[in-house]
């Protein structure tokens, strides 16, 4: 799991069949005092999170299949829930 | 899944037979801010539709392979959507007050010019 600040949201018709109707979040990942690593995720929203939320993104493929409900997709990066706080 | 900017096609006749009719195109994996971040890798197309020029975003490992009609095939990148639209907010400048100090120095210069 990763810990991310959602920073917007990818828009697009021509996907794979399990992101249809499924919001994309365009995630930068954090260290856990809340820096940006300079990297980025996009994952698929379960939560309603967002933008400027801090979040848990799920990068593992059978998991995020395990919750799409799917045991065949091409996914593995998902926002499973939204954090409130962290303590150091 | 990242972004990345489809910049080229690759043919190949000669494959494993799980391949067939599948299209390979060469992907340059990008930064949040669109710009080219390390080298270029070579991509499935899951969406059938995906051509050079186009902003796409791509899976990699073992899930690229479940885009294609057959899931377990020898691939590690695949094209799984094109981008529309990519709604994005700057990162926010963290611990960056030194950055922020000149500005706010230049404000308080301005600030002297009306009332004279």
């Amino acid at each position: 799991m990763k810990i991310g600040r959602v920073a917007g949201t990818v828009v697009s018709t021509i996907s794979a069949s399990i992101f249809d109707h499924q919001r994309l979040l365009f995630c930068d990942l954090l260290t856990p005092s809340g820096e940006p690593t300079g990297d980025y995720t996009i994952a698929v929203d379960v939560v309603d999170a967002g933008a400027g939320e801090t979040v848990l993104i799920l990068d593992e493929g059978t998991g995020a299949r395990q919750i799409m409900g799917q045991t065949v997709a091409p996914i593995r990066a998902v926002v499973v829930g939204i954090i409130d706080e962290i303590d150091l | 899944m990242h972004l990345g900017r489809v910049i080229g096609t690759v043919v190949a006749t000669e494959k494993t037979p799980d391949l067939e009719g599948v299209r390979f195109l060469i992907v340059q994996p990008l930064t949040r801010d669109l710009a080219n971040r390390g080298r270029p890798v070579i991509a499935a197309d899951g969406v059938h539709m995906a051509g050079p020029g186009e902003l796409i975003y791509y899976v990699g490992s073992r899930e690229a392979a479940q885009a294609m009609p057959e899931p377990f095939v020898p691939v590690d990148h695949a094209v799984v959507g094109i981008v529309d639209q990519l709604a994005v907010e700057p990162l926010p400048a963290v611990k960056k007050s030194a950055a922020r100090r000149p500005a706010a120095k230049k404000s308080s210069a301005k600030k002297p010019e009306p009332k004279e």
